[in-house]
C-alpha cells in the first residue's frame, strides 16, 4: 500500500513538473518569438568605415572561399591612372603585368574609359568569382578615396551562428543587419548614392540602395 | 621615385583610415559617353532553407519518437540517423543546431538589440518539447553531433560509475559557462568548441580539427562522449527527459529481470534493480542525505565568493576588455608590438579614457557574473551530492531517463523483445530461470 502510494505521488511529481516545464517553455519561448520591432532575419555585414583590411576575411571564414568580397563604389572612385588599390607598392610600369598588380588573384580589372585633357581615366571593376577577400586593394584605396571595401556576399554566406571572421575582427567590424537590408555603404559613399539615385533613370542605384542598411 | 610611391610609403606612416579624414576625395570625373555604374550585391537567399529545416526537424522529431517508442525499430533509426547527420550535418554545415541555439536565447534574454529568428527558436524549443514527453528521442538521430557519435561508438567500454557522474557535472558548468558567455556577448563558446564542425565542414583551423580528432577517437571507444559530458543542451535534455511520459522501455511488456540487457547500454544508462539495505544501511544513508542537505547552501555560498574571484580571468574573453589591456601595456611601455586591434582602435580616434572606463565597467560586471556562476556551479554540485545520497528503489530494469538517449541498442537484448518480433518462441530459449 504503501509502495502504491508513493509510487502514485511520484507519478503525480513527475505530471506536475511536465506541465509546469511546458508551460514555462511555452510562455519563454511564446515571449521570445513575439517581440516586434525586433528584426527577425539577421545577417553577417561588416561595417566599411571600422575595416583596416587585415587579411582575416580572406583566411578566417569557414567557407573555403571566403564570403567576403571587395565591392566598387564607383561614384566615390577617382579613375586615377596611378591607383593605388591597383598598382603593387613596387610596380615597375604602370601596365596591367600581374609583377605590376596588387591584387594576388587578378581579380580587380583595369579599363580605359576616356582621355580628357591628357589625362587617362580607368575604371577598376572586381572581378568577383577571383575575388579572395584579403582587402590589399581596400588597404591600398584607402590611402586614395578609399571606394574599395570589403562586405559580406549573401550568395555566399551561410550565416553561421557565430561568424568566425566576426570573432578575429579586430576593429569589430562585424554586426549583424537585418535580412532585407544586409550591406553596408561607407558613410560618405551612402550620402553620394542617396544623392545619384535621387536623380532621374538610376534605377540601378535606386535598387542597390534598396539593400543597404540605412540607418 | 615615383608620386605614387612616395605617396603609399606616407601612407604607411600615418594610420591609414577614412574615418579619421572624412577626406577630400579626388573628385570621380564625368565622361562624354559612360554613365558611372553602381555595383551589384547578391541578394540574400530567402529563409525559405530555414522554414525547410525546421519542417525537416519536426518531421525527423516525429519520426524518430516513431521508431523508438511505437516500432521499437534499431535498424530505422539508424536510417534516419544517416539522414539527419547528412541533411542536419554534412549538407547543412551543422549550422544552426538546437545545442548552439541555446546561447542565441540567452543572448536575446539578455540584450534587447537582438532577437532570435524564429527558426532558430524552433531549434531551441522543439526538442525540449520532444524530450519533456517522449526522452531524448532528439539525441538518438536527429542532432547531427549525436548521429556522428552513435556511428563512431564501435567498441564502447563502460566507463567508472565514479568517473561517470563527476564528468556528468561538466556539462551543466559549461551550460553556465556558455550562458554567461553568450549573454554578454563575449563569444559563442558552444559554436567556436563544436566537435564535429570541422568534419561538417571540412575543413577548420588546427586547434579545432585536433580536438574534432580526439573527440572522434574517444567516441569509438567511449559511447557518446560529447553527448555524456560536454553537450550543454543534453544536460537540458537531460532534466526534461527525467519527467517524461512515455519514455523509451527496453521491455516491450513485463520486465522478467532476466539481466541480459545489463551490458547493453554503450552509455551507462541501464542499472540493475537494487537489493533491499538493512537497517544499519537505512540509517547511514539518511544521515549522509541531512548531511548533505545541510551543506547544500555552504556549497552554494562558497562557490558563489570564488566566482566572484573569476572576474578578472573571465572578463579577458571580453573583446572590451583585452583590447584596452593590450592599449594600457602599449601606453605603459611594456609591449611595442601593436596589435591589429588596438591599431584599429587608435585609427578611430576614440579616447582612451572612454575605453579604459568601458574596460572597468566590464570587469565590474563580471564580477556579478562570476559570483552567480560560481553559485550555478554549487547549486550543481550540491543538487548532484544530494541525488547521491538519495536512495532510489528499482524493482526492474528500465533505463535511467536523464542518461538514455534512447538509442535503441538495448532492444535486441531483450528475450521478450525477441519474443514480441517472433526471433524466439519462448523467453525460455534464452533464460532457463525466469526470475520471479
Amino acid at each position: 500500500m504503501a509502495l502504491i502510494a508513493s509510487a502514485d505521488r511520484r507519478r503525480f511529481l513527475r505530471d506536475a513538473i511536465r506541465v509546469t516545464s511546458a508551460v514555462t517553455l511555452g510562455t519563454g519561448v511564446g515571449f521570445l518569438a513575439g517581440q516586434r520591432g525586433r528584426p527577425q532575419d539577421l545577417r553577417w555585414q561588416l561595417d566599411p568605415d571600422k575595416c583596416v583590411g587585415c587579411g582575416n576575411c580572406a583566411t578566417k571564414c569557414v567557407l573555403d572561399e571566403s564570403a567576403v568580397k571587395a565591392v566598387q563604389c564607383f561614384d566615390m572612385c577617382g579613375y586615377c591612372d596611378i591607383c593605388t588599390g591597383y598598382l603593387a607598392t613596387d610596380y615597375q610600369q604602370v601596365d596591367t603585368a600581374a609583377e605590376n598588380q596588387l591584387c594576388p588573384t587578378g581579380a580587380l580589372v583595369r579599363r580605359l574609359i576616356e582621355e580628357q585633357a591628357g589625362q587617362r581615366f580607368y575604371e577598376y571593376t572586381i572581378d568577383t568569382p577571383l575575388c579572395i577577400g584579403c582587402g590589399v586593394c581596400v588597404k591600398g584605396c584607402a590611402l586614395m578615396n578609399g571606394s574599395l571595401y570589403l562586405q559580406v556576399m549573401h550568395d555566399r554566406c551561410v550565416n553561421c551562428n557565430e561568424c568566425a571572421i566576426a570573432v578575429s575582427c579586430p576593429s569589430r567590424a562585424f554586426d549583424r543587419l537585418p535580412g532585407e537590408t544586409p550591406y553596408r555603404l561607407k558613410r560618405q559613399a551612402l550620402a553620394l548614392l542617396q544623392q545619384k539615385a535621387a536623380g532621374p533613370g538610376q534605377d540601378a542605384a535606386r535598387a542597390f540602395l534598396e539593400q543597404v542598411y540605412q540607418p | 621615385m615615383k608620386p605614387c610611391v612616395r605617396m603609399l610609403i606616407a601612407g604607411l606612416l600615418v594610420p591609414l583610415s577614412t574615418t579619421t579624414a572624412a577626406a577630400e576625395l579626388i573628385p570621380t570625373p564625368s565622361f562624354s559617353d559612360h554613365a558611372i555604374p553602381t555595383a551589384e550585391v547578391p541578394h540574400a537567399d530567402p529563409s525559405s532553407w530555414q522554414a525547410l529545416d525546421v519542417g525537416l526537424l519536426t518531421i525527423a522529431l516525429v519520426l524518430a519518437t516513431y521508431l523508438a517508442l511505437v516500432r521499437r525499430s534499431r535498424r530505422g533509426m539508424l536510417v534516419l540517423t544517416v539522414a539527419c547527420l547528412v541533411w542536419f550535418g554534412f549538407v547543412r554545415h551543422g549550422c544552426v543546431c538546437s545545442i548552439g541555439s541555446l546561447q542565441n536565447v540567452a543572448l536575446a534574454c539578455a540584450q534587447s538589440a537582438y532577437a532570435v529568428p524564429w527558426s532558430v527558436l524552433a531549434f531551441f524549443a522543439l526538442p525540449l518539447i520532444f524530450t519533456l514527453f517522449f526522452g531524448r528521442t532528439f539525441c538518438a538521430s536527429v542532432c547531427p553531433l549525436g548521429a556522428m557519435q552513435e556511428l563512431l561508438a564501435v567498441r564502447p567500454h563502460p566507463v567508472p560509475r565514479w568517473l561517470d557522474q563527476s564528468l556528468g557535472l561538466v556539462p551543466f558548468f559549461y551550460l553556465g559557462a556558455a550562458m554567461v558567455f553568450a549573454a554578454t556577448g563575449t563569444a559563442f563558446i558552444i559554436c567556436r568548441y563544436d566537435p564535429f564542425v570541422a568534419f561538417f565542414r571540412l575543413g577548420g583551423n588546427a586547434n579545432i580539427l585536433v580536438f574534432s580528432a580526439c573527440v572522434a577517437i574517444v567516441a569509438v571507444f567511449v559511447g557518446r562522449p560529447y553527448c555524456r559530458y560536454l553537450c550543454p543542451y543534453g544536460a537540458v535534455l537531460g532534466l526534461l527527459s527525467r519527467v517524461a511520459r512515455w519514455h523509451l522501455r527496453i521491455v516491450p511488456g513485463e520486465c522478467i529481470t532476466c539481466r541480459l540487457c545489463e551490458e547493453a547500454c554503450p552509455y551507462g544508462a541501464i542499472h540493475p534493480p537494487t537489493v533491499p539495505q538493512t537497517p544499519q544501511q537505512r540509517a547511514r544513508g539518511k544521515k549522509a542525505l541531512l548531511g548533505t542537505l545541510a551543506a547544500a547552501p555552504l556549497i552554494v555560498a562558497v562557490l558563489a565568493w570564488l566566482g566572484t574571484w573569476w572576474a578578472v580571468p573571465l572578463s579577458r574573453f571580453h573583446p572590451t576588455v583585452r583590447l584596452a589591456q593590450q592599449v594600457q601595456q602599449e601606453e605603459a611601455g611594456e609591449t611595442i608590438q601593436t596589435t591589429y586591434a588596438s591599431d584599429a582602435f587608435r585609427n578611430t580616434g576614440q579616447g582612451l579614457a572612454r575605453l579604459y572606463d568601458e574596460a572597468i565597467a566590464q570587469q565590474q560586471r563580471f564580477v556579478r557574473i562570476g559570483g552567480w556562476l560560481g553559485a550555478w556551479m554549487g547549486l550543481v554540485l550540491a543538487v548532484k551530492l544530494i541525488h547521491l545520497a538519495v536512495r532510489r528503489r528499482r524493482t526492474d530494469y528500465h533505463p535511467e531517463q536523464a542518461g538514455c538517449v534512447s538509442c535503441g541498442r538495448c532492444f535486441t537484448s531483450c528475450p521478450v523483445e525477441l519474443v514480441r518480433l517472433g526471433l524466439i518462441r519462448d523467453v525460455s530459449e534464452m533464460v532457463k530461470e525466469p526470475a520471479a
